[in-house]
């Protein structure tokens, strides 16, 4: 059974921080295909579409008809333990700072065996379940679990590796003063995190659901933050910047109306202000800190998450501008991932469909509650995620994207 | 369907001129220097002129970026067969199978083959972080930067399957240090008993440390020449009875519990027309002491599962009642990388030559030499073996 794990003590302020190491990173293209289910949460394996054989590691070819017709597909996870050892020696700095660390062999129902990160709730010769994860260099590893969850399982230090568990860790939410805000302070203090930095970008102004919010919960802390004034940010990471070890950018600006119809481009730079410079203001300013306590204890820096829209993928002409703000962002996003990916800072970007707050007023349903959103958030958080598409209609689009961008593009210009 | 063909035998190929360049734990020279020293052994010791040998059979990890063909011009030759052999463990046996039947066609006169490899500091670690796509793909990333991991893996599996205890594998390490002690080319000068090999710090459970073989840089090599060259030369030679290789063997095996040797065993001894009971020694592969267990089964000296029993029954030393390892093997002499799959090819060659020195066994006339290498995965995917048998009465 897994030890539950123990709340951080204060970090003595000269104790020197251990600096991020990272496992080996290099993989081949076709390894990739893992990384992809990986980065969404689900299990796929390299699959021939001619044959049908299930086939581990990944290759160019078939291993038993050698027909190129490869295909991601979903795979049964089930599997048995066959084989386990405890390294107890590394020559690789990631896992030599991290020893003991148990790995084994799965063989698995759909055939292949292959090598894992093995759960310390799993026994030799039994039943496991396999999961594709994230590893601290962004790229997929397989972790065997124990057939059902046991208790505090996500406690134990190898999966948490894979994990950006909220759990005792500290988290700045940039706008509290958003409905979304508010939804993800919410589930951040439930999902056991040590304390919730509530941005504040309009002091002048009473939220009462803001101010309850700092009320109910001694873990809450209001702190002022315009996301669109360069020293109100670097003030803010100045004073916390080395606490934050997960940032949730819940800053947006939402308005309606296209390009052409317009005289200006006031709406658009609103719009671009907020989504996307707002983020690299964040990101310069709280980045640097959190790549620098990236291994720095049970409670290192791990994750940014950028809360963009499910048209950051495909334009809606009706908010033309604002669409064009979150493909800047998403875009924006990619190269922060890049950018953290050497101290290995998770960036989980997050695509929802229309959310039921005050600037979606004439968007009919379905709409989601900002809860939805947040609860969705702490899940891909706890998974590992890297992309979190929520709700029917972000993955309506996603599927239909996929299936015919082109007839997508017309569909939402009508 | 027509009647399998057969093998032609090895008539008329001997193998002569086992050479050693001593081993070093590291080296600031290449592997160039390596096996540059080995052919020079090989030429001086047999009395050829250098143009005399027309052939050359390459192995080396660390030779790189050159391959065999570089190391020609480096090395000033003009051979007219050249192979690279990348096969790690099993590189002896193969290069002795490629060699002499290019000999007995008539595509080359003498053959060299060398097998050396340097070991820097810091050259293991790189060396096996750049071993192969599946590694780097599906073993790195989870903390196995070595083989150590992957032989845990199946020595875990083979240990709970079949019964095998440490104490097991601790009778055979101990036994080959025993042999070491006499073979002056082993770096392990110290006597090892059972009780520091059970007390041994855990690497990678169950594989404690002299269950490793300790990386090293040095150099390996033999001729492969007619019987007609080598008796006028008056060479001692000795004749090759049959050879046997197989490449990833059994795929479907979930997990490593057999070699490739089991798919070819009945091969290798009815084309020497011998059986188990006829080898006077075995020289196997012993990168970790499970896969020599492999080999006791899969090379028919008892069966699957056996050879916990098997090693409880047995003296390993070279005057006890299973000679093995009679060098001492890689766990006592040290791994210098790809010569390691020369090791117990050059000791079989010196044990029917009499010329083993203190490890000499009385009157071998059969032995037998097994190769294993190249963990591209999760598992050994060569295997190979050869019967040899003493040249001269
Ligand atoms: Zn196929």
């Amino acid at each position: 059974m897994t030890d539950p794990l123990v709340k951080p003590k204060k970090k003595n302020p000269v104790e020197r921080t251990r600096l991020p190491t990272r496992p080996p990173a290099p993989r081949s293209r076709a390894a990739q295909g893992l990384t992809r289910a990986a980065a969404e949460g689900v299990f796929e394996m390299q699959t021939c579409g001619d044959c049908g054989a299930l086939q581990y590691p990944p290759r160019e070819v078939c291993h038993q008809c050698l027909s190129e017709r490869l295909v991601w597909k979903d795979a049964d996870p089930r599997g048995t333990l066959i084989a386990t050892t405890v390294l107890r020696h590394s020559n690789d700095l990631y896992f030599r700072e991290r020893l003991p660390w148990k790995v084994g062999t799965v063989k698995m129902a759909a055939g292949p065996s292959v090598v894992a990160h093995v759960h310390e709730d799993c026994a030799e010769g039994g039943a496991v379940r396999l999961a594709l994860k994230l590893d601290r260099s962004g790229q997929a590893v397989l972790h065997a679990l124990p057939e059902k969850d046991t208790p505090n399982m996500n406690d134990a230090p190898q999966l948490r590796e894979s994990t950006c568990d909220p759990k005792f860790r500290r988290v700045l939410v940039s706008d509290g003063k958003s409905a979304m805000g508010l939804a993800v302070a919410r589930a951040m203090l439930d999902a056991g995190a040590n304390a919730v930095f509530l941005g504040d970008p309009t002091s002048w102004k009473t939220v009462k659901a803001f101010d309850a919010l700092v009320a109910s919960d001694p873990r809450v802390q209001p702190v002022e933050l315009d996301v669109t004034d360069t020293d109100s940010v670097d003030r803010l990471a100045a004073s916390i910047g080395g606490k934050v070890e997960i940032l949730v950018n819940t800053a947006a600006y939402l308005r309606d109306g296209g390009i052409l119809g317009r005289k200006d481009v006031i709406l658009a730079r609103d719009a671009f202000e907020v989504n996307v410079l707002g983020m690299m203001r964040l990101a310069q300013a709280f980045g640097p800190g959190m790549g620098f306590r990236a291994a720095d204890g049970s409670n290192n820096a791990v994750a940014w998450v950028n809360i963009l829209s499910i048209h950051a993928l495909a334009a809606l002409p009706a908010r033309g501008a604002w669409s064009a703000s979150m493909a800047a962002a998403l875009s924006a996003a990619q190269t922060l991932r890049a950018e953290f990916a050497g101290a290995g800072v998770r960036v989980m970007n997050v695509f929802p469909g229309p959310i039921d707050e005050e600037w979606e007023q004439l968007t009919p349903p379905p709409k989601l509650a900002p809860a939805a959103v947040a609860k969705a958030i702490v899940q891909g958080l706890q998974g590992g995620l890297e992309d979190v598409y929520v709700g029917d209609i972000a993955e309506e689009l996603r599927t239909r994207l996929r299936e015919n961008h082109k007839a997508v593009e017309r569909e939402l210009g009508q | 369907m027509s009647a399998p063909r057969t093998r032609l035998g090895y008539d008329g190929v001997v193998a002569v001129m086992p050479v050693t360049i001593p081993y070093a734990r590291y080296s600031t020279r290449s592997a160039h220097w390596w096996l540059g020293r080995a052919l020079g052994e090989l030429i001086r010791g047999s009395g050829l002129a250098k143009a005399a040998v027309d052939g050359v059979c390459v192995s080396s990890f660390t030779l790189g970026p050159d391959t065999a063909v570089g190391l020609m011009q480096h090395l000033g030759m003009s051979p007219r067969w050249l192979d690279h052999i990348p096969m790690g463990g099993a590189s002896g046996v193969v290069a002795l199978r490629r060699a002499s039947r290019a000999v007995q066609a008539g595509d080359a006169e003498v053959i060299a083959c060398i097998a050396g490899d340097t070991n820097h500091v810091d050259s293991f670690r790189n060396t096996v972080s750049q071993f192969s796509r599946f590694a780097q793909d599906a073993v790195y990333p989870y903390g196995a930067g070595g083989p150590n991991a992957s032989f845990a893996l199946l020595t875990d599996h083979y240990m709970k399957q079949y019964g095998a205890t440490r104490e097991d594998f601790g009778k055979l390490c101990v036994a080959q240090r025993e042999n070491a002690l006499r073979n002056p080319h082993a770096l392990m000068k110290k006597p090892l008993t059972l009780a520091q090999y059970i007390d041994a710090r855990p690497i990678t459970d169950p594989i404690h440390l002299f269950d490793c073989v300790m990386p090293c840089a040095g150099a390996e090599g033999f001729l492969v020449m007619t019987e007609e060259r080598a008796r006028a030369m008056k060479l001692p030679f000795v004749r090759i009875g049959s050879t046997i290789e197989r490449h990833n063997a059994f795929p479907d095996d979930p997990i490593q519990f057999r070699g490739g040797w089991a798919m070819d065993r009945d091969a290798l001894y009815e084309h020497a027309a011998v059986a188990p009971a006829d080898v006077d020694f075995v020289e196997t592969y012993d990168d970790y002491p499970v896969i020599n267990m492999l080999q006791f089964e899969d090379l028919g000296f008892c069966a699957k599962g056996e050879a916990p029993a098997f090693v409880r029954e047995h003296d390993f030393t070279i005057a006890g009642s299973f000679p093995f390892n009679t060098s001492g093997g890689q766990l006592s002499v040290g791994q210098a990388g790809a010569a390691g799959g020369y090791l117990g090819m050059v000791q079989a060659m010196r044990q029917l030559t009499d010329s083993a020195g203190a490890t000499q066994i009385e009157g071998a006339r059969v032995g037998l030499v097994s190769g294993f290498g190249m963990i591209n995965y999760d598992r050994g995917l060569c295997s190979g073996a050869a019967i040899l048998e003493r040249g001269q009465a």
